[in-house]
């Protein structure tokens, strides 16, 4: 792996314009041949309160935000001086500069607004001391001064990345482009010439001593720029589901919106709805009668979708629900992720209960397990779930276009046609026999209302055949069995029809191994590349099938090594558990890695938490990060 | 071809088509006021000439949400109070079928509350029957939403603190488009009540009080009643909010101190969701349920959404 890689942090107020700025530097970076990763930090404030988005951008592909990072554009919080009474948030003009140097590496470069950042401020960080300690390259500049120049004030961001292009000695030519395609005339101008006098400026203006330069690299096709949450949205559109019912929740919030805004335009109907009880129970409903339906939620109403889903699974409705994981319980830490409610997804609701569960681990997986998902759902008749986390649903990432060039898939799976039903059981009612006791992988085909001939009962209450409620106990044993038969199926299918879900990577003939799961993957994969190169060998699996768990892919990974350490981000080590649980053994060989601060895993960490197993653990992994032992130590 | 040929089916249909020819037998204890609901809908939906197939029942958990299990349409008993989120979403992913939502007073005005509010309030074109017996029937006699103030039951030993709700008015202010009130003790008035409120585009409300002689002795079981429209002692006009709220108001006060008035209380035509819907381009208009047998449908594909992400 090459070194050069830029890594650059966008630091500001929240609502300043930070996000629309980095996400159209991340696309000038794509376009100019680099593979980028982002990184958005923020803080559960609507307006005000310091936050970043780093930018990864190398030669090479980048799975993950890095280790610390190396060129900090600092902005100032505009909302820091609220001039109401009352409203004061202390001194926050300083934090996106203060905030951000622990992070910075060797040899970094620094832009700040000095139109904002007093001297006085400056001296009592001691950034000159800093500086010279650590070979800064600090760049003061009045940025506001700059954009109020040609513009206004809030144009301050376009001066910021007039100053970076300038410093990495980047082409403008892509940065232009896109403001062309984002921007109004009216703003346009003004922002085109404060970009080029912040260029010129600088170049005219500084002595440049620090190394780092735009990275090269190049695509050999077109590439796209999506999120996790896109790339749900799509999935979900490429197959075919034309209905979602939501009610906001961070992060979930962010594919509802999506699906809301393409929806309608493609013949489709969205819902936002009094609450989530109503919002599964809308998908369920409009499942029954025949569309294909999705709804979600993260955590606290997630909660509240656990009747909905039994429901699902005793009527055998077909749904895909998602859960966007944050750090709980109750309202938890609505902006960090976590991967706190695993335990919860896959065992919500009473009694034997059963639905599938996906954990995609990369934005390109979560389009392909939310098709998946929807398959699944539709073709056996089972609530299917993805769960993902706030890390997931925000971070962007290139992928080949040509990656989303795959035909829709509108089928609704085991629904049988008018014909179809003549031909199958009734009872002497005329009721049509739509939860048959023996059928082939525990699916018996259902009909839809409005079908001629397919008259039947859902019901949540256990059921015979036709739909009556009953509690006979052969009924029920025969019913429980084919309805539980559907997990073993699909296990199967996941494993014979499909290519493995599971991700592995690293050194295949290691005798250390890391598990992981869901959006710790990307870090997990950074770090074992890095083990690697290093001369360790380490192997690396990244699970996405919770449920039915991949239990021959996962015995043979731990089989093939002496150790394995889990790395997830939550306190209990709850994916850990589910292992040990799944394969009834392995307590001696598994440790954990776990990290629940609110800030997702660093590759760094992940070598440390290695060194720490592999050495014996007398160093202690750093204060944030927790090593769980395995059993018996 | 249609995938839903029941659908707009015309024909002669005999009533008993709606009755499920096997088992069950009716679980409901004899004197029940839902065989009086039961009874009415047999009766009401050859009337409007539904077949059973493009019928929809969508049933809570009670007594009441038993309805479906003897009324053999399409059926879907959910789970307690939340029958109006499933229905409203079949109606709205296949708005040829006519959803018909059912439940008691504790399913709807209790844990369904909430729901029951935001469907009125968005004018859902579907018909909801509201069993009201003032107590739960399932669970062995509580005290429910509708309970008179007073009332004793083993959760409320020394009598209900409560008053009770006011479903008319509160479906009203929500938003109903069609509100009624009958009696199970009255099958005339009961039948012809739901052939309107099926035939109303938009929110239909019926509060149908259906005595439980098993748990509810005290209650004087809506008898003797009155018919609003019917008597000469009340003249207001169904289309007028006003008039109909101040009728609501004496209705709700005097089930519990006299008279028990039914009847229908107020009609408007504001159109239903799913026209508004239509309207804005939210909704398609052909039933989104049809589409995915249509083999020459377009399915657009995220494919064509890329160009804001390259
Ligand atoms: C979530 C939930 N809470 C409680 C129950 C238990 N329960 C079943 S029916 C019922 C009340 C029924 O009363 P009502 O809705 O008035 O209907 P009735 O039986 O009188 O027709 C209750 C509390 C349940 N099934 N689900
Ligand atoms: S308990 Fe009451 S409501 Fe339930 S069936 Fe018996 S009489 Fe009817």
């Amino acid at each position: 792996m090459s070194d050069h890689e830029l890594i650059w942090r966008i630091a500001g107020g929240s609502g300043d314009g930070i996000d629309s700025t980095s996400q159209n530097f991340a696309k000038a970076l794509m376009r100019s041949g680099l593979d980028v990763f982002t990184h958005r930090h923020y803080p559960s404030r609507i307006r005000g309160g310091h936050t970043y988005v780093e930018i990864r951008a190398a030669g090479h592909d980048v799975q993950s935000r890095g280790d610390g990072y190396n060129f900090l554009l600092s902005l100032g919080d505009s909302f820091a001086r609220n001039p109401q009474e009352e409203a004061y948030y202390g001194n926050e003009e300083i934090k996106p500069l203060a905030e951000n140097l622990d992070d910075l590496r060797e040899g970094g470069i620094i832009v700040y607004d000095s139109g904002l950042v007093s001297e006085e401020d400056v001296e009592e960080l001691n950034l000159e001391e800093r500086a010279e300690e650590n070979d800064w390259h600090v760049f003061p500049i009045d940025l506001r001064s700059l954009a109020k120049e040609h513009g206004r004030e809030v144009m301050r961001n376009t001066a910021g990345v007039g100053v970076t292009a300038a410093l990495l000695e980047m082409d403008l030519e892509h940065i232009e482009d896109l403001m062309e395609d984002a921007m109004p005339e009216k703003i346009l101008e003004p922002n085109l010439t404060i970009l080029h006098d912040a260029y010129e400026m600088v170049q005219e203006d500084y002595e440049f001593e620090h190394d780092l330069r735009i990275p090269e690299g190049e695509h050999h096709e077109e590439q796209a720029l999506l999120s996790g949450s896109n790339a749900i949205a799509y999935g979900s559109i490429d197959a075919g589901c034309r209905f979602i019912a939501g009610y906001p929740m961070t992060p979930w919030t962010d594919v509802f919106t999506i699906m809301s805004q393409h929806l309608p335009d493609m013949g489709g109907i969205s819902e936002q709805v009094e609450d989530e009880i109503a919002a599964a129970a809308l998908a369920v409903g409009a499942s029954h009668a025949g569309v294909k339906a999705m709804s979600g939620s993260s955590g606290g109403g997630f909660a509240l979708m656990s009747e909905p889903l039994g429901l699902a699974e005793m009527t055998e409705t077909p749904i895909v629900l998602l859960e966007s994981m944050r750090a709980g319980p109750s309202t938890g830490m609505p902006t960090k992720p976590e991967q706190g409610d695993l335990e919860f997804t896959l065992y919500t609701s009473q009694g034997d209960s059963a639905r599938v569960v996906f954990a995609p681990g990369t934005i390109a997986e979560a389009y392909e397990q939310t098709r998946l998902a929807f398959h699944i759902a539709y073709e056996y008749q089972i609530p299917t779930i993805i769960i993902y986390d706030q890390k997931l649903s925000g971070e962007n990432t290139n992928v080949p276009v040509s990656f989303f060039d795959r035909d829709p898939e509108p089928s609704l799976g085991s629904v049988a046609t008018e014909d179809e039903i003549a031909e199958m059981p009734h009872d002497t009612s005329g009721k049509f026999h739509r939860f048959q006791h023996d059928v082939d992988d525990g699916v018996s085909p259902r009909s839809l209302p409005g079908q001629k001939g397919g008259r039947y009962l859902a019901t949540g209450n256990e059921h015979t055949p036709e739909g009556h409620i009953s509690e006979d106990a052969d009924n029920r044993v025969a019913q429980m069995d084919r309805r539980m038969a559907k997990l073993e199926a699909i296990r199967e299918e996941l494993e014979t029809e499909h290519e493995s879900n599971q991700t592995y990577f690293g050194d295949e003939t290691a005798d250390f191994g890391i598990i992981t799961w869901g959006s710790s993957q990307g870090a997990v994969e950074e770090a074992v590349a890095r083990l690697n190169d290093q001369g360790h060998a380490v192997k690396a699996v990244g699970v996405s099938d919770m449920m039915p768990f991949p239990e021959n892919e996962i015995t043979e990974f731990i089989e093939s090594v002496d150790q394995a350490m889990v790395v997830e981000m939550n306190a209990t080590a709850q994916f850990r558990g589910l292992i040990q649980k799944e394969l009834g053994r392995y307590g001696d060989k598994l440790t954990s890695l776990l990290k629940y601060n609110g800030n997702p895993f660093e590759p760094a960490e992940i070598v440390e938490g290695y060194e720490v197993n592999v050495d014996g653990g007398d160093a202690e992994p750093s204060a944030q990060v927790r090593i769980e032992p395995a059993a018996g130590d | 071809m249609s995938a839903f040929n029941a659908i707009g089916e015309d024909r002669e249909i005999d009533r008993n088509e709606f009755t499920p020819g096997i088992e069950p037998q009716a679980t409901w204890c004899p004197g029940c006021g839902d065989f009086g609901v039961l009874k009415a809908l047999k009766q009401a939906l050859p009337e409007v000439g539904l077949t059973p197939e493009e019928v929809l029942t969508v049933t809570g958990i009670g007594c009441s949400g038993k309805l479906n299990s003897y009324l053999d349409t399409y059926g879907f008993h959910t789970i307690h109070g939340r029958s109006l989120p499933v229905a409203r979403a079949a109606k709205l992913a296949n708005d040829g079928l006519e959803v018909i939502a059912a439940g008691g007073d504790g399913d709807g005005y209790g844990i369904g509350g909430n729901h029951f509010m935001h469907t009125a309030r968005e004018n859902h074109d579907m018909t909801y029957i509201v069993f009201n017996n003032e107590v739960f029937g399932l669970t062995k006699g509580q005290t429910s939403p509708t309970s008179p103030k007073g009332h004793t039951s083993k959760t409320t030993p020394h009598g209900n603190a409560k008053s009770p709700i006011r479903p008319l008015s509160l479906a009203l202010t929500s938003g109903a488009t069609y509100i009624a009130r009958t009696a199970a003790v009255n099958p005339n008035q009961a039948k012809e009540i739901i052939k309107e409120a099926i035939e109303h585009d938009g929110f239909a409300h019926i509060d149908f009080l259906t005595q439980c002689p098993t748990w509810n002795k005290d209650a004087r079981q809506y008898v003797p009643y009155v018919d609003v429209q019917e008597s000469d002692d009340y003249d207001f006009d169904v289309t007028d909010r006003q008039e109909a709220q101040e009728m609501m108001f004496e209705t709700e006060n005097e089930l519990y101190e006299g008279t028990v008035l039914t009847g229908r209380y107020f009609v408007d035509e504001r159109p239903s969701y799913q026209d508004q819907k239509k309207e804005l381009g939210e909704m398609p208009e052909e039933p989104l349920a049809e589409r995915y047998f249509d083999d020459d449908a377009e399915w657009e594909r995220s494919y064509d959404l890329l160009d804001r992400h390259k």
